[in-house]
C-alpha cells in the first residue's frame, strides 16, 4: 500500500542528497519524493510517498528521523488529509478534437494554459488519481510531453501534524556568532 | 580501568572568544574536547593546519601519529575511541587522503565508534573544478558516516567542530567526517566554543516508556526459558554491573553478540558466551528454545540471527535499544524499550522478580557438556592448532596486572579468539564487527595502545589480513609502543578456504596466501620476533613476549586446514550447525547450502 509521509528538514547544502542517498542505500521503495519551502524560514518540506507494508513505512519514517538535518518527521497515512498533485500535459490537436478536449478539461475542473494551432497544454490539479484519469482521457489525443510534480499534502484542520519541536530558533546557537552565519534571510 | 563516557573531558580552555586561524581553531577544538592524540597523514590540502600544530605538538598539548595510510588513522583513531570511551580523532589531507579513509570510517560506523575525521578540501574556489587531488569528501563518506559537514565559512567553523564531537559522541555513537577547505584553514576569524548545541532533528537520548518498561518486566517474570542476548550497547552505556545484577537476580543464563563478548564474565556459569555463525551449539540451542528473548543494545545482525524467520520462533522477544530505527528493523519485538541502558536497565532491575529456572538451566548445562567433551581443546595434539594457541595466550595473558586488551582482525582467529579466550570484562576485546574488516587489528591495536601505554595490549591477526596494513609496523615503532603482535599463520586465507571446503567442494581459488618471514620483516622495523610450530614453543615464546618491554612479533605456523566450528551456514537457522567433528573425523556437509 502507498504512505503518504512529510519530513521538515534544514535547508543546508546537499539536505536533499542525505535524504534520498538514505533511501537508495537501505533500499526503500519510494513513489515521488517532492520538495519545497515550508511556512518556516530555513526550513524545507518533503512528501514522500512509500508504497510497502506497514513495516517498511515505519523503517523509513525512523531512519529519516535519523538523519540529523531532517528536524521532523510525520506519518499522515492515516490522516485527513488534502492529497493533491498538478501536471502539465501537452496534447497535440487538430481543429477537429481541440474542442473535445477542452470540454474534457473543464470536466476534470483544469484549465488550459497554453494553445497553438498544433497542441495545447491542460494544467490539472487533484489527487493523482483523478490526475492519471485524466492523462488516460488525453493519451488517444496524443500526449507530446507532460511533467507531474508529485505528491503534496496537507492535513486538514485540527489534524495538523503534531510538531514537537518547533522549528523556528535553529539558528540561536549561530545568532551567537555576532549574528551573521547565516545571512539575514530568517 | 575506569572508562570515561560522554563527558569530554575537562580542557580548562575556557578563555571567551579569541582571534584564531581556521587552522587553529581546528586544534583549539581537540584541546576543549580533551583530545590529545590525533593520528593522520599530511598533505597539500591540510598542510596549513599542520603547519599550526608546531605550537600545540611543541609544548605537548597534541600528540600526532603519523601513520603510513590513511585507513590506518581511521583504524587507530577507532582503537582508541574503544579502549577509552572517548572520541577518537584523526586527520587527514583532501583527495587520496581522504577516500583512503573510507573504510576505517565505516568499520567505526558500522560498529557504533565514536569518530571524528578531519579532511583538508582544496580551496574553495577550486571547489567543483576536479582540482588536483580534489574529490567529493562530503558526498563519498555520507553513507558511511553519521553526519559530515563541507566548511566553506569560517564563520561556521567553531559551531561545526562542536556539533561534530557532539553528534559523533552523544547518543548511539558514530562517524563525524569535517571538510575543511585550505583557504578557511588560512583565514583568521573570532573563535568561541560556548555556545549551547541547538539541533533539532537529533534525538540521542530519546525518553523511554515506563509502560514498556512494566510490559517488559511482566513478560519476563512469566517466563520459564527466558535468555538475554547482550549486545556492543551494553558495553557503550557502561551498565555490564546492571546486567550481572538483572542476570543474578532473576537466574537468566547470557548470550552474547561478537561485541558484547565479555558483558558477563565468561567464567560466570549463567554466561552461555556468543551465539550466532560461530557460537556454541549449546548457545544457539538456548537461543532456539527460549521462551522469552531479552535482547539487550544489539541490532539483531544477520550473524547472530541466521535464518530471520526460525530465529526464536518460539519466543517473546522484548528489546532494549537505544537507537529506534533498530527496533524492528530485522525483528519485529513483542515489547521495546527505546532508550538509554544507562536509564532503563536501573528502572527494569527492581520490577524484576527473584527466579532460579533450575530445569532451563540444567538442560543448557547438559548440553554445554555435551559441547566440551566433543571440543578440540580437550584432546592432546601433536600438531599447532590455532586454538590451542588462543587458550595459552589466555592463561598467559591471565597472570599479568595489567589491563589487557585484545584486537582482532577478521576471520578464523577472529572466532576462535572469541570461543577459546575467555573474557573476563566488557571492552576488552576489540574488533571489527560489523564490517568485518580485515587489516583492522594492527592498526586498532596501536590507537588502544596510544590511549594506555601501560597497558597489555594484543594484537592477533591472520596471515591474510596482517598483510594487509602491516607497514604500520612503522608507525608501532616511530612511537615505541609495546605492542604484541601475534599472527596466526596457517598459508591461507582461512575462513574463505572453510567456506571454499564446505559449499565449493574444496576448489581454493584465491585463497592460498604467501608470507614473508615475519621475524625478518618485523626485524626490519627493529622489533624482535621469534617464529613458533609446535605446541610446547607456545608458552615459552608468550613469556618471551610479555618479558620483552616494547613490541614483539610471533608468527605462529599452525596446522593450515582446521576449520571454525560450529558453523551456522549463511541463510540456515541457528540450530541447523555444523557440530565439531570427532577427533580424526573428517565431517563432510549435506545441511543447507548459503542463500548468499
Amino acid at each position: 500500500m502507498q504512505y503518504t509521509l512529510v519530513a521538515w528538514m534544514r535547508d543546508k547544502p546537499g539536505v536533499l542528497n542525505r535524504v534520498s542517498g538514505m533511501l537508495r542505500r537501505r533500499n526503500f521503495n519510494i513513489d515521488s519524493l517532492q520538495v519545497s519551502h515550508s511556512e518556516t524560514p530555513g526550513i524545507s518540506r518533503m512528501t514522500f510517498v512509500v508504497d510497502g507494508d506497514e513495516r517498511v513505512a515505519d523503517q523509513v519514517v525512523k531512519q529519516l528521523r535519523k538523519v540529523v538535518d531532517v528536524t521532523a518527521v510525520e506519518d499522515i497515512t492515516n490522516r485527513l488529509a488534502i492529497l493533491r498533485e498538478l501536471a502539465l500535459i501537452r496534447v497535440r490537436t487538430t481543429p477537429e478534437t481541440r474542442s473535445e478536449i477542452m470540454q474534457f478539461a473543464e470536466i476534470y475542473r483544469a484549465q488550459i494554459v497554453d494553445v497553438n494551432s498544433e497542441n495545447l497544454v491542460v494544467q490539472a490539479v487533484g489527487t493523482e488519481d483523478k490526475v492519471d484519469s485524466l492523462i488516460e482521457l488525453l493519451r488517444p489525443f496524443g500526449i507530446d510531453e507532460m511533467v507531474r510534480t508529485g505528491r503534496v499534502a496537507l492535513c486538514r484542520g485540527d489534524e495538523r501534524p503534531r510538531r514537537k519541536k518547533q522549528p523556528t530558533s535553529i539558528f540561536k546557537a549561530a545568532a551567537s556568532l555576532n549574528g551573521s552565519l547565516h545571512g539575514d534571510d530568517e | 580501568m575506569a572508562i570515561a563516557k560522554r563527558e569530554p573531558a575537562d580542557s580548562g580552555y575556557d578563555l571567551g572568544p579569541q582571534e584564531f586561524s581556521g587552522s587553529q581553531m581546528i586544534w583549539e577544538s581537540f584541546l576543549r574536547e580533551g583530545v590529545h592524540v590525533v593520528f593522520g597523514h599530511p598533505g597539500g590540502a591540510i598542510l596549513p593546519a599542520y603547519d599550526a600544530l608546531a605550537e600545540y605538538e611543541a609544548d605537548g598539548r597534541i600528540h600526532h601519529v603519523l601513520v603510513r595510510h590513511e585507513q590506518c588513522a581511521a583504524h587507530m583513531a577507532d582503537g582508541f575511541a574503544r579502549a577509552t570511551g572517548q572520541v577518537g580523532v584523526c586527520i587527514v589531507t583532501s583527495g587520496p587522503g581522504a577516500t583512503n579513509l573510507v573504510t576505517g570510517l565505516a568499520t567505526a560506523q558500522m560498529d557504533s565508534v565514536p569518530v571524528v575525521a578531519i579532511t583538508g578540501q582544496v580551496p574553495t574556489n577550486l571547489l567543483g573544478t576536479d582540482a588536483f587531488q580534489e574529490s567529493d569528501v562530503v558526498g563519498v563518506t555520507q553513507p558511511v558516516c553519521k553526519h559530515n559537514y563541507l566548511v566553506t565559512d569560517i564563520a561556521e567553523l567553531p559551531l561545526v567542530m562542536k556539533e561534530a564531537f557532539y553528534i559523533a559522541r552523544e547518543g548511539r555513537p558514530g562517524v563525524v567526517l569535517v571538510d575543511i577547505c585550505k583557504d578557511v584553514q588560512n583565514e583568521i576569524g573570532t573563535f568561541r566554543y560556548d555556545f549551547d548545541i541547538n539541533l533539532p532533528g537529533f534525538e540521542p537520548w530519546p525518553e523511554y516508556s515506563k509502560e514498556a518498561v512494566q510490559e517488559a518486566a511482566d513478560l519476563l517474570n512469566e517466563a520459564e526459558r527466558p535468555l538475554i542476548l547482550a549486545g556492543h550497547g551494553i558495553h557503550l552505556s557502561n551498565t555490564s554491573e546492571e546486567l550481572l545484577q538483572l542476570v543474578e537476580k532473576a537466574g537468566i543464563p547470557v548470550v552474547t553478540t561478537l561485541l558484547g563478548t565479555g558483558n558477563i564474565p565468561e567464567t560466570h556459569p549463567l554466561s552461555l558466551g556468543m551465539g550466532g555463525m560461530h557460537g556454541e551449539a549449546f548457545a544457539n540451542r538456548a537461543v532456539q528454545g527460549c521462551d522469552v528473548l531479552l535482547a539487550m543494545g544489539m541490532r539483531f545482525d544477520d550473524r547472530i540471527t541466521g535464518r530471520l524467520d526460525r530465529f526464536a520462533a518460539d519466543a517473546k522477544i522484548i528489546h532494549f535499544e537505544l537507537d529506534r530505527a533498530e527496533v524492528g528493523k530485522n525483528i519485529v519485538p513483542d515489547v521495546a524499550v527505546v532508550g538509554d541502558l544507562a536509564e532503563t536497565l536501573p528502572a527494569y532491575l527492581p520490577l524484576i522478580e527473584d527466579r532460579r529456572h533450575k530445569e532451563w538451566v540444567d538442560t543448557l548445562n547438559e548440553w554445554r557438556g555435551e559441547t566440551e567433551e566433543a571440543d578440540i581443546i580437550q584432546f592432546e595434539v601433536e600438531e599447532l592448532i590455532p586454538p590451542y594457541v588462543i587458550r595459552q595466550l589466555w592463561h598467559a595473558t591471565e597472570k599479568t596486572d595489567k589491563r589487557v586488551i585484545v584486537v582482532t582482525d577478521v576471520g578464523q582467529h577472529q572466532m576462535w579468539e572469541s570461543q577459546y579466550y575467555i573474557h573476563e570484562q566488557a571492552g576488552m576485546l576489540l574488533t571489527s564487527g560489523g564490517l568485518g574488516t580485515m587489516g583492522y587489528a594492527l592498526p586498532a591495536a596501536l590507537g588502544a595502545q596510544m590511549s594506555d601505554p601501560e597497558a597489555l595490549v594484543w594484537c592477533v591477526a591472520g596471515d591474510g589480513g596482517f598483510q594487509m596494513t602491516l607497514q604500520e609496523l612503522a608507525t608501532i615503532q616511530q612511537e615505541k609502543m609495546p605492542v604484541k603482535i601475534a599472527i596466526i599463520n596457517n598459508g591461507f586465507l582461512g575462513m574463505v578456504r572453510q567456506w571454499q571446503q564446505i559449499f565449493y567442494d574444496k576448489r581454493y581459488v584465491g585463497t592460498p596466501i604467501l608470507s614473508p618471514d615475519y621475524v625478518k620483516l618485523a626485524g626490519a622495523y627493529d622489533i624482535p620476533g621469534a617464529v613458533v610450530s609446535h605446541p610446547s614453543e607456545v608458552v615459552p615464546v608468550l613469556e618471551l613476549a610479555h618479558a620483552t618491554e616494547g613490541p614483539f612479533l610471533v608468527d605462529f605456523q599452525v596446522k593450515e586446514e582446521v576449520n571454525v566450528y560450529p558453523m551456522v551456514a549463511p541463510g540456515a537457522a541457528v540450530d541447523e550447525l555444523i557440530r565439531r567433528p570427532k577427533p580424526g573425523m573428517v565431517q563432510g556437509y549435506s545441511g543447507v547450502q548459503p542463500s548468499w
